[in-house]
């Protein structure tokens, strides 16, 4: 009685694993950006290897990307650090010199590859992926077996397609229960580590389950799974269903004809089977959820938005307070707000900014506040612009970019001022995370907006229906 | 990678809980091209102040810690990002281990492929080790334990990645033997 892990881990074993040797795991898709792989590009050229599968191989340029237009190389070096410059120009070489096709500047398809992967239709159930980006886990949304990898490993999986791997434990969250209107996904996964804490899943591959879940929009499963290693897991899984098949039917890089019928039977036989049994299980009820802020530097200091911040007489909790400035036993509610930034492989998806949009819509922001707005990529971008959520976007008062990681990480230049306040629907709120001396806090792009329009943390439920 | 048998230092103490990749190397020093040269930006935002100046308070900072290549931290040491930076960036400041009493995942799998040994010890120990900073410790490889106030406790490590870290053996290699074994799994599932 397998569970979805089980059997994918299985149907990839290329060497099984002993005492004395790891597991050699097969990889599906491979997918790279320019900040985590230049290292292993150097390896193999100092060993005289050559990339084993570049068909296997996704690449983009996200991270240290300006999010003002770029259109050639030379406009680069004019907007961006000269060192992230050179981070993207070494990655067009390098993608060039291995024969891996890049989907960069000149490209319809880039963007953030959490964003990207699914959306061209690459990321399939029952795959394994991998990227040297913690985020990957998003791509579990579809039953994929999806980690974050470090950049020895990406020269390991350059080289071999392959991964030295023991098998980790496994953790299902079932989730009971109908979500509250205007209460989102992001809501549910920052309950979800608030419950079982930042290092919770470490170790472990979670698989959500449950009508809670089921219920869920592939975007909504992607914004779930996106944040699993934010409780410390090594992947977050969903069960393909319906939704699933439906989301990557007709993409480009999805099975086609005949092909996606026989795929879809494959992947049928993918969910865990009744009586799958987990290392370990927690559960949720998910009927009374509320929208949720983060009020400390990890994503697991989370309160619903009309509780008050905690108190902890533990000195790093205190510290975390101070570099806030928040204080136990008060509100988040009414907190002044500098910067709104809605975007990132958490909340960078079409529906994310439809969501910011209808609270922003007829609205403005608030003058205190500087609005971000960072669609997920290319594509996410052009549907917006043709749904005209941009003037909206700009007819607030909100500035609206091009794709990119951008605010979430701040490595291109989007950064969040020292000591300023910022509401993001990124998935850190780590210290200095957007930025040296920048106060994140973690919430759904509905309250994101209100924050923005209010220019203080606001329930987003007091502006919308 | 030179072989390592043991590690003989004084420790330093960081006590924090849950210290993150971001803070043990910030995302902005992340625009290189190369594994070089990070040690001088390790805890960057906690070690310098916004002159550029070190801190005098912050620990790794202080005279009696230079040197010192046994690193203690609080619980759930290197959550975070992938970044394999945040090892690179403490084995060139010098730092050789790690103590918890957890190390998150990406991040211990990353100290293993560079030679930076995550030491995961029990929470009696682990209090005793950030109640004595500066503490003289042992991490021996052989026998797979830290040695402190006189005491011996063992922490886990997967036997294949201390072979490799005992005998300077790199990881790629012994999955390149496996090519065979790779092309005909390609082929059955072609």
């Amino acid at each position: 009685m397998p569970s979805l892990f089980e059997k994918i881990w299985a149907s990839h074993v290329v060497v099984p694993e002993s005492d004395d040797t790891p597991a050699v795991l097969y990889i599906d898709l491979h997918l790279l950006h320019e900040v985590t792989t230049p290292q292993a590009f150097d390896l193999l050229r100092a060993e005289g290897l050559p990339v084993r599968r570049p068909d296997r191989c996704l690449a983009t340029l996200d991270h240290s990307t300006p999010t003002v237009p770029v259109k050639t190389l030379k406009d680069l070096e004019i907007v961006s650090e000269p060192s992230a410059a050179k981070q993207v120009r070494q990655m067009e070489k390098n993608c060039k010199d291995f024969h891996i096709e890049l989907r960069g500047f000149a490209s319809r398809d880039r963007g953030i590859v959490h964003v990207m992967g699914p959306e061209l239709g690459a990321t399939h159930p029952g795959a394994t992926i991998v990227c040297g980006d913690s985020h990957t886990s998003t791509h579990g949304a579809f039953g994929a077996l999806a980690f974050g990898i470090g950049t020895t490993e990406v020269g390991h999986v350059l080289a071999t397609q392959c991964l030295l791997q023991r098998k980790p434990k496994t953790l299902a969250i079932n989730l009971a229960g109908k979500m509250p209107a205007e209460v989102t996904a992001k809501d549910l996964i920052l309950k979800i580590i608030g419950t079982i804490g930042v290092g919770g899943g470490t170790g472990h591959v979670i698989e959500y389950r449950g009508a809670a879940i089921s219920a869920l929009s592939m975007e909504e499963r992607m914004t779930v799974c996106n944040m699993s290693i934010e409780a410390g897991a090594r992947a977050g899984m969903i069960a393909p269903d319906d939704t699933t098949y439906q989301y990557t039917a007709g993409r480009p890089l999805a099975p086609q004809g005949a092909a996606w019928d026989e795929a879809v039977k494959r992947w049928r036989m993918l969910p865990s089977d009744a009586g799958a049994k987990f290392d370990k299980e927690a559960s949720l009820d998910v009927s009374k959820l509320k929208p949720m802020v983060t009020f400390g530097t990890n994503p697991g200091m989370v309160i619903s938005i009309d509780e008050a911040v905690p108190s902890d007489g533990d000195p790093a909790f205190r510290k975390a307070l101070a570099y806030m400035q928040v204080e136990a036993g008060k509100p988040m509610l009414g907190k002044l707000v500098d910067v709104v930034f809605i975007g990132s492989c958490t909340n960078g998806r079409l529906s994310d900014i439809r969501e910011a949009a209808r609270i922003l819509r007829g609205r403005h922001v608030d003058k205190r506040v500087r609005l971000l707005v960072v669609p997920g990529s290319e594509d996410v971008k052009r549907q917006a612009e043709a749904e005209g959520l941009d003037e909206v976007v700009r007819a607030a008062g909100g500035e609206w970019r091009e794709p990119g990681c951008s605010m979430c990480i701040g490595m291109n230049g989007d950064t969040v001022p020292s000591g300023k306040l910022s509401v993001s629907t990124s998935n850190r709120n780590f210290e200095g995370r957007q930025g040296t001396g920048a106060r994140t806090v973690l919430a759904s792009p509905l309250t994101a907006a209100a924050a923005a329009v209010k220019g203080a943390i606001t329930d987003p439920r007091d502006l919308v229906g | 990678m030179e072989p390592i048998k043991d590690i003989r230092s004084r420790t330093v103490v960081l006590p924090n809980d849950d210290i993150d990749t971001d803070q043990i190397i910030p995302a902005r020093f992340l625009t290189t091209t190369t594994k070089q040269g990070l040690g001088k930006n390790l805890f960057n935002d906690w070690r310098y102040g916004k002159d550029g100046r070190e801190l005098p308070d912050f620990v790794l900072n202080k005279p009696e810690n230079r040197g010192a290549s046994v690193l203690v931290g609080g619980n759930n040491f290197g959550c975070g990002s992938s970044r394999e930076h945040a090892p690179w960036a403490l084995l060139d400041f010098g730092i050789r281990a790690v103590v918890s009493t957890a190390i998150a995942d990406i991040f211990r799998s990353n100290s293993l492929k560079n030679g930076l040994l995550p030491v995961i010890v029990d929470a009696k120990t682990h209090r005793w080790l950030l109640d004595n900073p500066g503490a003289e410790v042992r991490v021996d490889l052989e026998t797979t334990s830290l040695e402190a106030n006189g005491k011996r406790v063992t922490f886990p490590i997967d036997r294949f990645s201390r072979y490799c870290l005992m005998n300077g053996v790199d990881q790629l290699g012994f999955l390149l033997e496996r090519r065979d074994a790779i092309t005909r799994y390609e082929q059955a599932h072609a």
